[in-house]
């Protein structure tokens, strides 16, 4: 098969059917609806289920029931709607349900705007849910990144037994590009048999039952050490990131997602006008990668955020320098695209020795 | 090599598919492509446009403020885009339902009457496919040979009604440019 054009939305759902998925359940919301759309159509060919929920809390609901069955199982929503479903991806963090959870963000809060934005990196990668838990969030810049991503986040959703959180925006949603279907890595890892999943006694000897309720306090607490040596596995081997330019760079930009492809363009023009600029461009966003930043802290004379969002990762950058040098901040809210000359006129200041 | 088209009009115009052939022409060259639509609480009648890149190098924002070329269908896209052209870029305005003149006096503008050139093949609906052969001949970002073999993946097998007469619309808009050239 060679390169299709496609939406970043039909792009993620074709991605989850190669990847095995055949269990989706959803709600429509804007700008995601293609995904739906996509699944409608594709899981009945490929015998497949797909359901349309009557809401995002009873979607989440049923990805806690199929993915309890063992079932390759994934939900996509946007903003609001990924609201909805935190007491949900709760109890699936709890049970240790693998699932694959879609947030094609857009801006907020509340009800906000259908335009793309980076509002819910808080939301993802600090909580959202109640109670101690992780997921593991993965951030695409391309189409074909999604694509590959895809395919990844099932994996480790089966290796961790957890939720796997892919984090895009409305743009990329929405806007097209080739992709390569043939080119997505499959995986090596050696996946767990899903011998916890609840298909039916047959002849094992004990009933296998998803749950997370654990009245009693040191039980719960055992269960709590249990899910955080899986998140310390996690931290050591599922960390991604890319590094551009920066082994002399002076000042470092920092971005993920769309807001990342804005960001090297900003590079590309600020090294021809002689600047040294190098960019980190976090892709999973928990497990952060701190590794590009002690690498390059004693270097730089400071780092520039760009986030489509009044700054929520920086707070992850600041802890990851450490605060040895300024960590400086430029966003954009509501689904405006932070502009690139003000970008250089930042580099320039930081080069320059702004603190 | 790097082209950043805006393509603008209102809903129903054809202005995403416009984009959507360039695109689709660029990735069949090999190139790197991005396509995104304006998207929004849209409706017939309704403003539309498309953002297109098509460059050598990986594609950076997919939204663009710095347009190579822009190309206008109705009125209110001319009023809008006609300041994100860069200096010395094009800009196409369909003339047919364009009733001011561009002010900017750095760039190269082509006036393209597109409904009318349409309806003189017999169909309005092809005034994008006119406008579509004047850009390509103007900017040459992409083959017409290959926006030809774009066209049938692009518009499925639904319109090969259409192809015959899209295909004049588009050497029509050509045959525009290359007389512009040559009467210069």
């Amino acid at each position: 098969m060679a390169k299709v054009l496609m939406k970043g939305n039909e792009a993620l759902a074709e991605a989850a059917i190669q990847a095995g998925c055949r269990h989706y359940f959803g709600y429509p919301i804007t700008p995601q609806n293609e995904v739906t759309a996509y699944m409608a159509k594709r899981m009945p060919e490929v015998g497949g289920v797909f359901l349309q929920a009557e809401s995002e809390v009873s979607a989440i609901n049923m990805v806690y029931g199929a993915g309890g069955a063992g079932a390759r199982v994934m939900t996509s929503t946007s903003s609001p709607g990924l609201s909805l479903m935190q007491e949900g991806i709760s109890y699936l963090a709890g049970a240790q349900v693998p699932c694959v959870i879609v947030n094609i963000m857009r801006g907020g809060p509340g009800l906000g705007d259908i335009q793309g934005a980076q509002g819910d990196y808080f939301q993802s990668t600090k909580g959202g849910g109640h109670g101690d838990y992780k997921l593991i969030v993965l951030a695409p810049s391309t189409i074909q990144e999604m694509a590959d991503l895809v395919q990844e986040a099932f994996d480790i959703a089966d290796e961790y037994r957890n939720p796997v959180v892919i984090l895009g925006d409305g743009m990329l949603g929405q806007m097209m590009e080739p992709v390569d279907f043939e080119n997505v890595k499959k995986t090596k890892r050696n996946l767990p048999e899903k011998t916890w999943a609840t298909t039916g006694r047959g002849n094992r000897e004990h009933r296998n039952v998803i749950n997370s309720l654990y009245i009693d306090p040191p039980v719960l607490e055992k269960h709590n050490y249990v899910l955080f040596e899986k998140y310390k596995r996690a931290e050591q081997n599922e960390v991604r990131y890319e590094m551009v330019n920066c082994d002399d760079a002076e000042v470092i930009l920092v971005a993920y997602g769309t807001m990342a492809r804005v960001a090297k363009n900003v590079m590309n023009i600020a090294r021809r006008e002689g600047h040294k600029v190098g960019l980190i461009r976090p892709i999973s966003l928990w497990p952060f990668p701190k590794e590009p930043f002690k690498k390059t802290v004693d270097q730089v004379k400071g780092y520039l955020v760009v986030e489509m969002s009044m700054g929520q990762m920086v707070e992850d950058v600041q802890l990851a320098t450490e605060c040895k040098k300024p960590v400086h901040f430029y966003g954009r809210p509501a689904g405006m695209i932070p502009e690139p000359s003000v970008m250089l006129e930042k580099i320039k200041q930081i080069a320059g020795g702004a603190r | 090599m790097e082209e950043r088209i805006i393509f603008a009009g209102f809903g129903g115009q054809g202005v995403l598919t416009m984009g959507l052939i360039i695109t689709y022409a660029g990735m069949l060259e090999g190139k790197n492509v991005s396509w995104t639509p304006s998207y929004g609480p849209e409706m017939r009648g309704g403003t539309a446009n498309c953002n297109v890149t098509v460059s050598d190098d990986e594609v950076g924002s997919p939204v663009i403020i710095e347009a190579t070329s822009v190309v206008v269908m109705n009125r209110p896209s001319l009023d809008k885009y006609e300041s994100y052209v860069i200096p010395g870029g094009k800009l196409f305005v369909n003339t047919s339902l364009v009733d001011r003149k561009p002010q900017r006096k750095d760039i190269e503008v082509y006036e393209v009457p597109a409904n009318e050139i349409a309806s003189e093949l017999g169909n309005l609906k092809v005034a994008n496919m006119v406008m579509l052969g004047a850009f390509v001949e103007a900017t040459k970002v992409v083959k017409m040979e290959t926006v030809l073999k774009a066209l049938p993946e692009v518009f499925g097998k639904g319109k090969e009604h259409m192809m015959a007469i899209n295909e004049e619309a588009l050497e029509k808009g050509a045959e525009l440019i290359i007389n512009m050239v040559s009467t210069k």
